[in-house]
């Protein structure tokens, strides 16, 4: 029944719009035209023409999202147990995370150029807060009485954390996996509109600078695709990943 | 030989003095029972033993050797729950062999043999959350007996259990510490219910109210063993046993209540 109430709401909202460009209420020019944003899509799948842009934004995406993760944990590890570096350091992290980072891409562009590297610098700087602040706050509540409880069966120092402190800290990780994975592909996608030589962000530069707005469209079409399909994936990695969990657990995000 | 010796160990937090120079002497081989009110510091005087806590001063020895650090004599049986969420029961029951440097295949063997023995045959798959509270205490119990300790320390273990599994667990307590082959392990056991301690116990320590706490009283039980811990309260020695011990303890409980309800 929802099903259909949805199919029937997204035929509504697309025949409206492709009634209004047809008549000329909307004006195709700024709105473009379903039929030949569809067309543009089938055309960049069929001609091939999609796949390298598509393979260098996901590949920008996976790397931020691993190199963010892996230093989210490693700072949130080493800050969460040591209380001192954390009152250093708390300032300028705060600040760092205040800062509005997509500002950084130009910064980036100039010192790693062009190619990937700039886009997984930014995508960086977004998935390592968030895995940062959730390692963090993963360290600070695991439990007493497990940590007590594991000291008691004879763990040394590096098996508490290889044990307790990283498990602990992973599960909030997982988390939060559906915003970082999605930070990760923003930051990609920002970056590659902001300046670069290939990526869907840069067909949707390109599209816009000679004013093919159909162009645009298909390629916000196909970016919300792979977004979709990454989310996904983050589920299915999820579900294997946390069996542990109570199922009712509420969602800890953020 | 002791298997624990406290001697004046005092444990201050800040101002505030917990444990006001406690001595006591827990035999090797003995199940000891320490009875209190609420807060006293009953938990204190075990964090002690186990060495996840310093004395202020005074020395806290175990079996002939000053406890610095982790005590690797004694296991410990927690009020809450202390499995690891994140490992199933087989692997949290094998985690301590495995941080001893048994191989994983053999540390899971041996976990099996103890789940089996604390009657959790089949359970080895099922992760904490989904195990029932009694479980969950028997998972607990036999991560810490796998590792054969000589000592065990067990603070309210079953209060957070129904009486009828709380019963049940007593007794296969009882049968698993008379019942292990070697020598009786030490156990040093932490209630807050005295019928709990008697039934179970061959002495009872009884604590003063806080704060600077300090064992005031102790009772030997000469009730005999086996013993079915439902049944023989309803015997004549057990009645005479609490009725001796209550004297004690509730002037004890009185003064903290009173506290309590004046702070
Ligand atoms: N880390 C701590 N800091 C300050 N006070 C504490 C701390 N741990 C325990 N206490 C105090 O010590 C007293 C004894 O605690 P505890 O040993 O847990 O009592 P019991 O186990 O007998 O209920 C309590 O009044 C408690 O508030
Ligand atoms: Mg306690």
């Amino acid at each position: 029944m929802i099903t259909l109430y949805r199919v029937l709401l997204a035929t509504a909202l697309l025949g409206l719009w492709y009634l209004g460009s047809a008549t000329g209420v909307l004006s195709p020019l700024f709105f473009g035209r379903p039929e030949k944003i569809a067309a543009q899509v089938v055309e960049w799948f069929v001609t091939g023409e999609i796949w390298p842009h598509l393979a260098v934004t996901i590949a920008e995406t996976l790397m931020a999202f691993a190199s963010g993760t892996i230093g989210g944990v490693l700072a949130g590890l080493w800050l969460g147990l040591s209380p001192r570096s954390l009152a250093v350091l708390d300032p300028f992290i705060k600040a760092a995370n205040a800062m509005p980072r997509v500002i950084l891409a130009p910064i980036f562009a100039m010192w790693f150029g062009l190619g990937m590297g700039s886009k997984v610098a930014l995508g960086f700087t977004l998935v390592f807060f968030i895995v940062f602040f959730n390692v963090l706050q993963g360290v600070r509540e695991v439990s007493p009485v497990v940590l007590n409880g594991t000291r008691m069966l004879g763990a040394n120092c590096v098996q508490l954390l290889r044990h307790v402190y990283l498990p602990a800290a992973m599960s909030w990780v997982f988390s939060s996996l559906h915003i970082s994975v999605g930070m990760a592909f923003v930051g990609a996608v920002i970056a590659e509109y902001l300046g670069s030589a290939s990526g869907v962000g840069y067909l949707i530069l390109q599209a816009q600078g000679v004013f093919d707005v159909d162009a645009v469209f298909a390629g916000i079409a196909v970016l919300t695709a792979c977004a979709l399909m990454l989310d996904a994936i983050v589920t299915i990695a999820e579900s294997r990943l946390l069996v542990w969990q109570p199922r009712a657990d509420i969602p800890r995000d953020s | 030989m002791a298997a624990l010796e406290f001697t004046d160990a005092v444990v201050r937090y800040g101002a505030a003095t917990i444990l006001g120079g406690a001595t006591l002497s827990v035999e090797t081989g003995a199940f000891v029972s320490i009875v209190g009110p609420t807060g006293c510091g009953k938990s204190t005087l075990l964090n002690l033993a186990a060495g996840l806590l310093a004395p202020s001063a005074g020395s806290v020895r175990s079996l002939g050797v000053e406890v610095s650090g982790v005590n690797r004599k004694a296991g410990y049986l927690f009020q809450g729950d202390s499995l690891m969420p994140w490992r199933n029961a087989r692997d949290n029951v094998a985690a301590g062999p495995q941080f001893a440097g048994v191989p994983l295949g053999e540390a899971r063997r041996q976990a099996d043999v103890w789940l089996e023995r604390v009657g959790l045959h089949g359970a080895g798959n099922k992760y904490p959350h989904q195990l029932s509270g009694g479980m969950r205490k028997r998972a607990q119990l036999a991560q810490t007996l796998v590792m054969d300790p000589p000592i065990l320390l067990m603070d309210e273990p079953f209060s957070a259990l129904d009486v009828q599994t709380r019963l049940m667990m007593e007794n296969e307590l009882l049968a698993l510490w008379a019942g292990s082959g070697g020598p009786r392990k030490t156990v040093l056991f932490i209630t807050h219910d005295l019928e709990e301690a008697i039934s179970l116990s061959d002495r009872v320590v009884v604590l003063s109210a806080g704060p600077s706490t300090r064992p005031i009283a102790a009772f030997d039980i000469d009730l005999p063993r086996p013993r079915d811990v439902a049944e023989i309260r309803h015997t004549h020695a057990f009645q005479e046993a609490h009725a001796r011990i209550w004297d004690v303890l509730r002037d004890e409980v009185l003064k903290t209540y009173r506290r309590n309800v004046a702070a």
